[in-house]
């Protein structure tokens, strides 16, 4: 198999293309700040975003990411491209850095060293592969090339005149003497260290540790024209070491092969993906890769997630309450309603987020899931009033609505928050009827997020879901949202009870 | 070197965490008054001290360590006060001299550094010298330990050594370093050298031998390449102004911990003076191992009311060895609190290695020493304070470990008798089960009188009330009683007459 891309077995424009605009629903789904999470330390170096913004509707390219995914979570081969992408982003910022300075031989040292660590990049990368059960269509293709390229003449010449070099310039030891307005420059001559004698002679007083008196002299950046005019008489100290150099630069100035440049940028989407997941995970949340049939609309996905908000929660030391669904049968619509900041509209967010997430190729917040290959997700949420549009709110939203079931496909999902709020019960209750009841009409996957709960019952085709609060208190959210009518059971608690203080409670307390 | 006062073999923390309720035993115990009582204003010794007593010991071996420690101090005070004033003296004059000197140049670090030194050199001279003088008047281990450190370190060997660098660190000859080529060709790993013969010019060493040298000259007028010249002769003399920085500090944080630890004897020797002024007496507390139940005593007295009163106060006695549970009860004003309060200050007296404020005092160990006080300043609803008081007490119980101690006063009064007593006994039955030995001030006569009943391993102290209503402040053992002569007070308050 030849190899084109780790993010697309088939080479072809219309799908490899990169879509620059995030989807319309980003923003309604939070996936903007999912998104932006996942990219930030990342965007500027490989622009990932575009990535993230394209979804795919073949079976076969989600599975083809799938794949590579899952080889990404052996922990070993995810540290291995870790490290190569480490490598090469040093590589790059190092030949940036010789292409911006002024004196040969510094330039020359930098590229020199640019070309080391990029011959490192690939021998590791090789190695490390050589060492793996790799699964995935695409790394085994990736793998081959890879392999194929190392060995050809011009990568193991670049390698070993490289080597040589480098050999050669940590030989080079020299010494200078400062005095008044000079420096002297001979060869080293082992001369003792008088730092570490002073040192010795103090030794008695140490106590702990104290601080750091080293200056923080600049380091990487180039040299001056003092610094360049010593580096000339070393040169000259040691004058076959640095032509050998100054003919190397001339020799491998386009060292770099573009099908691994490539692949760099674009692993980093399956890394950031993981990297992202990884912090939700180590707080005890599940993920796991969906089923996806673009047939079968009986979903369901088992303790799962708002990314957003696990995210914002986890970095605050707060708890996330994962939630459940299912629809079996003829089921396609959620009604969901309840008490308000239950976590009803995290639940029909989640809805959305696993969808899209699955359609790009990346496993799902979850213990199980199954899910729909959508052809397009239409959202519905609550939008500010838009001074520049003289219609009414509520015309607004139903010609937003209107909009919608007009161009969703029984192939697509709409998620509607809290449609119609702005007009009486009546009038909400029958819009909101009429609307779903096109919505059952096209059979296409919804939830809707409504305080109308009749709405629930209209169909076999609907399904109640209600975020539900603590028994003993009402004022407390569970978070829970559950396939059931609304209830709520309040109980009175002692007061030593509640603070757990009475002689069983302390007893277990209390540490033996 | 190390001090080692504090601890046989390591230094005292003055970083090391307060337990989590020092906050409250502040409060209930008054400590304030006895940590400025130690201090006497000094900002120092009160932080001191404050850790000191606040962070006590849970071993015997370093209990008499510091007792031993402290009976040298009250014998040589004048000697002790002296170095503690010497080590006061050189942190603040090297606090002076480096005011205002943030050079990060290591030739600037290094200049300063050597004419620190120059000025410690005196100073440990100086202690030689008492050393010299005074060592055999001390007898406990700790000061043994800390003048043979002073006579084996500082002898007149070293002292020159230290001269002859401070000498050759002034650089009459030029910086002579070593480098290495790193990434893009730059200099590094620059490392100070000793040059092999400095009587051999480096011409000569030139002709002998002919090893290429060649030389960097810069325009008289070049500015920036006279600052790159001084960085790069700051990257050799890098380290070595480092090692000489790190001295200085190090020297310094010897004297540091010289006078932190003595500080807290100096604090001792403060309050033992004014003690002794008011004629009060102290005595060394013999500690008992943790777990052990022991608790006698003779003329203990609230050493914090004493400081205030500046006069002699009623001392207590008691015997509740054996005794895990100490019920205090009786009229109001009759001593209960100050009682409770001298229980308190005794025990964290004597596990920091002080003396105790008694005649004589025995206890065991306490693993924690936690208290928990009716707050009138909190009273709101009456339930609320119930809650707050519990509230406390779960924070206790959260931080609490066998063989801890809890002083309760007056605890769980916030509802009404009879379930304030079912509060309390639920919760200290669970603390006694648990090893846990407690101290409680109470009115609730219900809750007394349940473990009077059982006969626990619990001992009935009584404020004390003569026939005429007058009282002794001297808590006597007996049967709690049911009125805590709150008539006694309203009387004297308002008369018997009507």
């Amino acid at each position: 198999m030849t190899f084109h891309s780790i993010l697309f077995e088939k080479n072809e424009v219309s799908i490899t293309k990169e879509t620059l605009e995030a989807p319309v629903f980003f923003v309604d789904l939070n996936l903007d700040q999912v998104i932006n999470a996942i990219t930030a330390s990342r965007q500027k170096e490989y622009n990932l975003k575009p990535f993230f913004y394209t979804s795919l509707n073949d079976m076969d390219a989600i599975e083809y990411r799938q794949e590579i995914m899952r080889d990404l979570e052996s922990e070993t081969l995810y540290e291995h491209i870790k490290s190569f992408a480490q490598k090469m982003h040093t590589m790059r910022v190092h030949l940036a850095l010789a292409d911006k300075l002024h004196y040969k031989y510094n330039k020359e040292g930098w590229f020199l060293d640019a070309a080391e660590i990029y011959c490192d990049a690939v021998n590791c990368l090789v190695h490390d592969l050589s060492f793996l059960v790799l699964k995935s269509r695409g790394f085994l293709a990736f793998r081959e090339y890879l392999t194929n390229y190392s060995k050809s003449a011009a990568f193991t010449s670049l390698f070993a005149e490289t080597k040589k070099l480098v050999a050669d310039l940590s030989t080079i030891k020299y010494c200078l003497l400062i005095k008044d307005g000079s420096i002297r420059v001979r060869k080293y001559e082992s001369e003792i260290d008088y730092s570490i004698e002073v040192e010795r002679t103090f030794e008695k007083f140490k106590q702990g540790a104290v601080k750091d008196y080293r200056a923080k002299l600049s380091t990487g950046l180039g040299m001056s024209h003092v610094e360049a005019g010593v580096l000339d008489l070393v040169a000259k100290l040691y004058p076959d070491i640095f032509l050998n150099l100054d003919n190397y630069c001339a020799k491998n100035g386009n060292y770099l092969d573009e099908k691994i440049a490539v692949f760099d940028r674009e692993i980093q989407f399956y890394i950031a993906y993981l990297e992202y997941v990884a912090i939700l995970k180590r707080a005890g949340l599940k993920f796991c890769y969906p089923e996806i049939s673009n047939t079968r609309k009986e979903v369901y996905d088992y303790e799962g997630f708002d990314l957003a908000l696990a995210y914002k929660l986890i970095t605050e030391h707060s708890s996330v309450v994962c939630n459940d669904f299912y629809l079996k049968g003829k089921e396609r619509i959620f009604v969901v309603s309840g008490p308000n900041q239950g976590g009803k509209t995290t639940f029909a967010r989640t809805f959305g987020q696993l969808h899209y997430l699955a359609s790009i190729g990346c496993p799902v917040p979850g213990s199980e899931a199954q899910l729909f290959l959508f052809d397009r997700i239409f959202t519905h949420f609550e939008k500010e009033e838009d001074i520049e549009n003289l219609r009414g709110k509520l015309q607004d939203d139903l010609i937003r609505i209107h909009d919608i079931v007009s161009q969703a496909t029984p192939n697509s999902i709409i998620i509607m928050n809290e449609i119609f709020t702005s007009t009486t019960l009546k009038d909400a209750v029958f819009l909101s009827r009429k609307v779903i009841q096109r919505i059952i009409e096209l059979d296409l996957l919804c939830v809707c997020v409504t305080f109308i709960d009749e709405l629930a019952s209209l169909s076999e085709k609907t399904v109640s879901m209600v975020s539900t609060v603590v028994p003993e208190d009402p004022a407390l959210r569970t978070y829970k949202i559950l396939r059931r009518p609304a209830d709520g059971l309040a109980y009175a608690m002692a007061i030593a009870e509640k603070y757990r203080l009475t002689y069983h409670d302390l007893r277990e307390r209390i540490k033996s | 070197m190390k001090a080692f006062l504090m601890y046989k073999d390591r230094d005292f923390d003055l970083r090391q965490k307060s337990p989590p309720n020092e906050q409250a035993l502040i409060q209930d115990l008054e400590l304030n008054t006895l940590f400025n009582a130690m201090a006497l204003g000094d900002d120092f010794l009160l932080e001191v001290v404050k850790k000191a007593v606040l962070s006590g010991l849970n071993d015997l071996d370093t209990i008499r360590y510091r007792q031993d420690v402290l009976k040298d101090c009250l014998k040589n005070s004048s000697i002790v006060r002296d170095i503690y004033d010497m080590t006061v003296g050189l942190i603040e004059n090297k606090k002076r001299r480096w005011y205002g000197i943030f050079s990060n140049y290591p030739s600037s670090i290094l200049y300063n550094s050597v004419e620190l030194l120059e000025m410690f050199m005196d100073v440990l001279k100086t202690l030689k010298n008492i050393s010299d003088e005074h060592a055999s008047e001390f007898e406990s281990e700790g000061f043994k330990r800390f003048f043979a450190m002073i006579q084996k370190e500082l002898d007149d060997k070293y002292f020159d050594a230290v001269q002859n660098h401070l000498g050759e660190l002034k650089f009459r000859n030029g910086v002579l370093m070593s480098a290495e080529l790193g990434k893009g060709n730059e200099g590094v790993n620059y490392v100070l050298r000793k040059p092999h013969d400095r009587k051999q010019s480096w011409a000569k060493h030139i002709f002998s031998k002919k090893p290429p040298v060649y030389t960097f000259k810069l325009h008289p007028r070049d500015e920036s390449g006279a600052r790159v010249l001084s960085e790069l002769r700051d990257r050799g003399i890098n380290l070595v102004a480092n090692a000489v920085g790190q001295s200085t500090d190090h020297i310094i944080s010897f004297f540091t911990m010289l006078r932190t630890e003595l500080a807290f004897y100096v604090g001792c020797l403060n309050l033992h003076e004014q003690l002794a002024q008011i004629g009060e007496p102290i005595s060394f507390p013999v500690p008992a191992a943790l777990g052990e139940r022991r608790h006698s005593f003779q003329g203990l007295y609230d050493v914090c009311l004493a400081l205030t009163m500046k006069q002699q106060i009623v001392g207590n006695d008691a015997n509740a060895d054996s005794k895990s549970l100490v019920v205090i009860t009786g009229a109001n004003q009759g001593g209960k609190s100050t009682f409770l309060r001298s229980i308190g200050l005794s025990q964290l007296m004597m596990q920091c290695g002080m003396f105790a404020p008694a005649e004589s005092f025995s206890s065991d160990l306490s693993g924690g020493l936690f208290t928990h006080y009716k707050r009138e300043e909190d009273v709101t609803m009456k339930r609320g304070k119930l809650e707050e008081e519990l509230t406390r007490m779960s924070e206790i119980v959260n931080n609490i470990m066998p063989n801890s101690t809890v002083l309760f006063n007056e605890s769980f009064a916030a509802t009404n008798g009879r379930e304030g007593s079912e509060i309390a006994r639920q919760i200290v039955s669970a603390l006694l089960e648990k090893r846990i030995k407690v101290f409680f001030v109470t009115f609730l006569y219900e809750f007394a009188h349940s473990f009077y009943d059982k006969k626990a391993d619990a001992i009935f102290l009584r404020a004390e009330r003569q026939a005429d209503g007058k009282r002794t402040f001297k808590l006597i053992e007996g049967e709690p009683l049911e009125t805590g002569y709150g008539e006694d007070l309203y009387d004297g308050i308002f008369g018997t007459d009507n």
